[in-house]
């Protein structure tokens, strides 16, 4: 067993681990948190993914320890006062999920993708969910709420011309 | 899928991690951003003892010019390198191609030391440091040795790493303004290569195409000889052994490296 530190959704953690044990299932079973869902468990899908100093990563492929030191955000932490985040207020909006397996992980992702590059151009929101995959393939709209989402956050900011939104 | 028991030992400096390793040997591995390894123990492919992390090593990390050359850490993430205002333009094909491994998430995590020495031969990085004609550092209780990229790669994911040895530097030639072309023919999202090419100052690699990343060396001498990229590009699958799979049969694949080869001849930046 390996004893680690780390923040969740801003609250201070200490755990023994097994070394094996995944971020994925250290958030879902120790800490309760269970928006990071278990998709296809080889990296691929994204359904896992969470922020580990504000970066998306897919929690299926790291160990709660190398987690150790470092501040993990789950879905749940992007709404700490019940209110949405407007990542998630824009998926509402736009009716960017069906049935709702994918959308964590695409939040997360979105959120770390629009942090990255606060006004992406359709293509680049495409290309950034990259590792996002919705078994209910409702990519037209997800694509317009991260761009929806992109508009509310920085409401001044612009996309390259020429693509349309 | 959950990996079988190791023990975990996180170093705390690049010393500690060589240490680790005399002592532990065959039975332990460096974990760095862990996106090849921890699949593989997942799959009960890799089982080690003892898992060494240097993936929170800062003194691994990060991005410095020399004279003549880009010096990369082991531990630099694809998305750090992707993103450096240095690596884009002194080594732009490198960038370029950390830019283009598996999907951002993915990019987060793993690092230019960790796939390089991983040595998967449908990977970008490696085919991009043999296109540069780059070299690593190997660093070993006896220090430090240099080999260049077209001594690196030995075999399907086979290195000529020592099991006491850890890669601590990628050194690439500064190219600013240099053409280069990079060609990755993909099926699916976030894949690997079914096959790559990257080309550059009359080097042309190929990934897919062998037990590890190939030099089309014939499509290279035909271009020191004068011929056109489209004659060069004839050439490219000649020397090459490219395994079979449900993507690609051999001579599809051979087809497609002719076809890339041309197009990263001809499409240059
Ligand atoms: C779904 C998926 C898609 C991917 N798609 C692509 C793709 O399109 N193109 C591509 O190129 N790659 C792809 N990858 C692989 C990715 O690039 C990995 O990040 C990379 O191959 C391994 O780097 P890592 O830091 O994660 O290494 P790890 O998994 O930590 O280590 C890999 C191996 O290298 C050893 N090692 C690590 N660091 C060192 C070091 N400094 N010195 C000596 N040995 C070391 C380890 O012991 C281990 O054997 C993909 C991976 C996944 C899971
Ligand atoms: S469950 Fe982690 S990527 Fe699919
Ligand atoms: S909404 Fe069902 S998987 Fe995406």
């Amino acid at each position: 067993m390996t004893r680690i530190e780390l923040t969740v959704n801003g609250e201070q953690r200490s755990a023994e681990v097994e070394p094996r044990l995944l971020l994925v299932h250290y958030l879902r079973e120790t800490c309760g948190l269970r928006a990071a869902n278990v998709g296809c468990d080889t990296t691929s899908c994204g359904a896992c993914t969470v922020l580990l100093n504000d970066v998306s990563v897919k929690s299926c492929t790291v160990l709660a320890v190398q987690a150790a030191g470092m501040s993990v955000t789950t879905a749940e932490g992007l709404a700490p006062d019940g209110e949405l985040h407007p990542v998630a207020a824009a998926f509402r909006q736009n009716h960017g999920l069906q049935c709702g397996f994918c959308t964590p992980g695409m939040v997360m992702a979105a959120v770390s993708l629009l942090a990255e590059n606060p006004h992406p151009t359709e293509e680049e929101v495409r290309e950034g969910l990259e590792g996002n995959f919705c078994r209910c393939t409702g990519y037209h709209n997800i694509v317009a709420s991260v761009l929806d989402a992109a508009d509310v956050l920085d409401p001044g900011g612009t996309r390259a011309a020429g693509v349309s939104a | 899928m959950i990996p079988a028991p190791f023990d975990y030992v996180a170093a705390q400096s690049p010393e500690h991690a060589l240490e680790l390793l005399a002592e532990h040997g065959d039975d332990a591995k460096l974990l760095a951003g862990g996106h090849s390894l921890l699949p593989m123990m997942k799959l009960r492919l890799a089982t080690p003892a003892v898992l060494i992390d240097i993936g929170r090593l800062s003194e691994l990390a990060g991005i410095t010019a020399d004279d003549g050359e880009l010096v990369i850490g082991a531990t630099t993430r694809h998305a750090d390198l992707a993103a450096a205002e240095l690596a884009r333009s002194q080594a732009p094909l490198l960038a370029h191609a950390a830019a283009l491994v598996g999907d951002p998430q993915i990019r987060h995590r793993g690092t230019i030391g960790g796939s390089l020495s991983h040595a998967d031969p449908a990977a970008d990085l490696p085919m991009a440091l043999l296109a540069l004609g780059g070299r690593v550092e190997l660093t070993g209780p006896d220090g430090v040795r240099t080999v260049s990229a077209d001594d690196f790669f030995v075999g399907f994911f086979e290195t000529v790493l020592r099991p006491q040895e850890m890669l601590t530097a990628v050194r690439v030639a500064r190219k600013p303004g240099v053409p280069w072309g990079y060609q990755k023919f993909v099926r699916r999202a976030n894949d690997w290569a079914i096959v790559g090419v990257a080309a550059v100052d009359g080097r042309v690699a190929l990934a897919n195409m062998g037990s590890r990343p190939l030099r089309a060396t014939a499509a290279e001498q035909a271009m020191a000889d004068g011929a056109s990229a489209a004659e060069a590009a004839e050439l490219a699958a000649e020397g090459t052994s490219p395994g079979e799979d449900i993507h690609a049969d051999r001579e599809y694949r051979a087809h497609l490296a002719r076809v890339l080869t041309r197009r990263a001849l001809e499409h240059q930046r």
